[in-house]
Parts: C-alpha cells; structure tokens; sequence
C-alpha cells in the first residue's frame, strides 16, 4: 500500500502577512455589517418640522422648561382614529386629508355666529405659540410646541349667550378625506366637549399649528382644539364646528365606554383607567415612567374651576 | 429525497421561519424602526406573534383529522415551543423594559385589573405544555393523559384572545381576527369529535 506523502512544501502554506491581512479583512467586513445595522439608530436623521411657517406674536413655555418632543415624534405616533387606528396609521394617510377648501362654523346659542375659511383660521386672532405638557389617557405623554390663540378669544367674539353652558366641537364627516370614518370603530363625527367655563380658561387653546409650522394632518390640520389638563382625546381634531349648547353633549369617547373615558377626563393619577393605572405615565422619549402630576401638573391655575366636585365620581 | 429528510428540512425551515418576527423586532430596536414608543410597539409585536403561534399550533390537529395530512403534526410541537418563548419574551419585556420590575405596580395590574390578570393566566397555562412537550413526557403521561392536558392550548389561546380584546380600545378588527381563527378550529374539533362518536354508535348498533 503506498503511503501516503505530502506534496506540500512550506512554500505553498498562505504567507503570514496574507492570512494576518484576511483576518483584518474579515474583522473589518464583521465591523462593517454591525455597523450597518447600528449606524442608522445612532446617526438616524431626524425628520425636521416642515409646513408652511406661521408667525407667534408670543411665546410661553408652560411646561417648566422641558425639552419639547421631537417633531418626528409628535408627527408619527398619533391617536387620530379618522386616519387609522394604528399609532403609525395617521402619518401614513395624511395625504388624504386635504384641508382646503376648509369651513369652521361657529354657532348656537352665540349672538354673534362666525364663519372662518382656512386662511382666516390663522389671522384672525392673534397666534402664540405655548409648550404645553400632553398627556394620553393611553399613559403615555408628550411636550408639544402648539401655535394657535386662546380659546376664550373666539369665546369672547362670538358673544354667546347666557342659555351658552356649554361648547361642542365636531370634526370633519367626510370618508373620502377621513377614510378611517368608512369602519364603524366609533360614532363619527368624532365630538368633544367643555363646560363653558372651562373654554374661557386661558390655558384652553385652538391650536393651528406646531413648532411653528402649520399642523400637520396627523395632528388634527387645519384646526384642533388643546387642554393640557385633560386627557388628550379631549382634544377634537380637524374641527368644522363649534357650537354653543345648553345640554352636556355626549362625547364620542364617553358614549363609546361611559366608565372609561368620563366627560371631564381631567388628567388624574388617583383614579385608575379601568384597565391600566394612570399613577405614572412614559414621557415619549424616556425608558423610566414618571409620576403622572394631578390636572397634568396645571393644577394651580385650574383646580379651582372643579372646587366642591367629586372628581372620583367626575373623573 | 427521503421522507426523513424532507421532514428535517421542513422542521428547519419552519424553524427559521419562526424566528423571523423576533430578527425583524431586533433589527427594528436596533434601527428605530420601532416608533416614538419603542417599548410599547415591542410589547405590542410580541404578544401578536405569541398569539399568531399559539393559533397556528392548533392549525396541525384538524388538518390531520379532517384531511389526513402527517406533515403539519410533525410542526405541532414547534410551533407550540415558539408560542411559548414569543410569551415569555412578551411577558419579560412587560416586566423589565414596561414596567422595570416594579413588583408594586406589576402586582396592582394583575391583582387589579382583569385585562393584565387574564394575560397572567394564559402565560401560566403555557408552562405545563411546554414543560410536557418532550417525548419522555408522553410516555411518562401515558397517551391519554398528556392529550388531555395539551387541550389547554385552547384555553391559553382563548385567554390570549380576550386578552386582546381587553386591551385594544375601540378597534376590535385584529382581536376579532384571532377570536374568528380560533372558534373554526375549535368548531372543527366539535365537528370531528361529534361525528367519530356517531360513527362509534352506528358500529355499537347490534347487527340486524
């Protein structure tokens, strides 16, 4: 049997300097692809606000100096049922939410009703912009640079009358603009409502834009209505009418699930959601939940307005 | 190709298949692909697929029955394996990333509200099928018993589904979906059950 003999000389064996440089190669390609993977989570292009530019004659920062949300953030993670009912959903249907031509009406028991088209919504009152923190009933919360004016500046010009208790807003009905509004998940058009007093409050807003551009569809384009004391669904979206009513309105959330979403739904961390705590919250951003603060830390300027209410009972 | 093989290839290719979800949630962590609210669309995309594995692993039984395929039995116990380890990754997320061990407050949810406590319950009815999911525990069991206790897959599965339904706020399409899935193969088994025990009476008849 002949044995078996090598043919192979020293010469043949790779050179060091050419293993030693494969080595590099493949460390540097295994480099490479880790890098790949992590390069855009930590280099990751942030989207910039965009929109037409809207002038604040004012500016407050109502939210004790803390750094707003990234606008990518507040612009594609939305609770806008009429675009979808996932949070990703709005953002990815905004374009069908043309917002010209646009009517809001304002009405009911008002001496002096208003009708304003688009480009009237941002002139005809003085706009300012505030930061305000935004907290989700969902347990989740934001801080938003809104532009927009007081509440209680329309409030004042319409002269509402003293029958006026108070204040529903209704969103646009329109499937084709809104196509979320072609399944049943809730009673369109979608209404909220405040009590009158609670609408002359300065910290009530109609917000018409955010970090100084325009709103936005996904945020409730071309006019949406912001209570920083209250749970955000309180806050009606693409709003085409006010209107001044004696009768508590039924809200669209509150008539959806009566003992979960209450007609007030001032921000509370003593009274649970029935199906999750609402004694902390996760400001978007941040791995730590934070103690959720009661009237979503605005209780100086309006707890006041609930003196003598169980809010337990009107929560 | 011999059958043994095309078996193993099939067991590795749905082994593979199964931890695509979980690749995709990593790279997506990893790449921000995962929203403003990382750890709540993690928790959300979790629970999904747990509750996509724990359907599909029912999907073998009726269709061995029913259509006399073998192939889909021979998954049966991987895909149950997957919807246990898509569980546990959902409920360690749920402990340590939503809630950062916070025993106080993961104690109030369960204890408190019905939606976390049936969550609960399903993830702890999981644990006696996959501790039983091993060929030595069959024989130990017996046949009849092990079969018994791996009907909780259909209560876990149940319990999974109300358990969606607890959590979504208005839009019940996806819940539904699940709960749609699982009351056809449960029908499916009634049916095969109920038509096996006619067929059992016909037979016991005393011939004429």
């Amino acid at each position: 049997m002949p044995r078996w003999r090598g043919d192979l000389k020293e010469a043949d064996a790779t050179p060091e300097a050419l293993w030693r440089s494969r080595r590099e190669f493949l460390k540097l390609g295994a480099a490479g692809a880790i890098g790949a993977v992590l390069a855009p989570a930590i280099a990751r292009a942030r989207d910039e606000p965009t929109g037409p530019v809207l002038e604040a004659a004012r500016r407050q920062d109502l939210a004790g100096g803390e750094a707003p949300t990234p606008w990518q953030d507040i612009t594609s993670y939305n609770n806008f049922y009429e675009l979808g009912t996932d949070k990703d959903d709005p953002k990815r249907n905004a374009g069908s939410l043309v917002t010209r031509p646009w009517t809001l009406r304002v009405d009911g028991e008002v001496k002096r009703p208003l009708t304003l088209d688009h480009d009237q919504l941002a002139r005809t009152f003085p706009l300012e912009e505030r930061i305000y923190r935004m907290r989700c009933v969902e347990a989740w919360s934001m801080v938003i640079p809104w532009v927009g004016f007081p509440l209680a500046d329309l409030v004042r010009r319409v002269e509402p009358t003293s029958r006026a208790k108070f204040v529903a807003f209704t969103t646009l009905l329109d499937r084709q603009r809104l196509p979320g509004q072609n399944r049943p998940v809730l009673d369109w058009p979608y209404v909220e409502a405040l009590r009158i007093d609670e609408a002359t409050h300065p910290l009530a807003m109609l917000a018409v834009g955010l970090y100084g551009r325009a709103l936005p569809p996904q945020n409730g384009a071309p006019i949406r209505l912001v209570v920083p004391w209250k749970y955000g669904f309180k806050g009606a979206k693409s709003i085409v009418r006010i209107a001044f009513v004696e009768q508590q309105p039924q809200t669209t959330w509150n008539a959806m699930a009566p003992h979960e979403y209450g007609f007030y739904a001032n921000v509370n961390p003593e009274v649970d959601h029935p199906r999750w705590s609402q004694a902390k919250e996760r400001r978007i951003g941040e791995f730590f939940r934070r103690k959720t603060l009661p009237f979503n830390g605005y209780a100086d300027q309006v707890a006041s307005l609930y003196s003598g209410m169980d809010l337990r009972k009107g929560y | 190709m011999t059958p043994r093989t095309t078996t193993r290839l099939l067991r590795i290719a749905t082994f593979a298949a199964c931890l695509v979800p979980l690749a995709s949630l990593v790279a997506d962590a990893l790449t921000g692909g995962l929203g403003a609210n990382p750890i709540e669309a993690g928790m959300n995309r979790l629970g999904w697929w747990t509750l996509f594995f724990l359907t599909a692993a029912l999907v073998p039984t009726p269709l061995h029955e029913l259509l006399g395929w073998k192939w889909p039995v021979r998954l049966r116990r991987m895909l149950g394996l997957f919807a246990f380890a898509y569980a546990t990754t959902h409920f360690c997320w749920y402990v340590g990333l939503d809630k950062f061990f916070d025993v106080h407050d993961i104690a109030a949810d369960v204890a408190k509200r019905r939606f976390q406590a049936v969550g609960f319950v399903a993830y702890l009815t999981l644990w006696p099928l996959a501790l039983t999911s091993t060929a030595a525990a069959v024989r130990r069991l017996g046949f009849p018993r092990w079969k018994r206790i791996h009907r909780l897959a259909y209560v876990a599965a149940m319990l999974g589904v109300i358990h969606f339904v607890w959590r979504v706020k208005a839009d019940l399409r996806e819940p539904g979906l699940f709960a749609v899935a699982l009351a056809t193969l449960l029908l499916a088994r009634v049916a095969i059950w109920s038509s096996r025990r006619r067929a059992g009476a016909r037979r016991a008849l005393p011939a004429p």
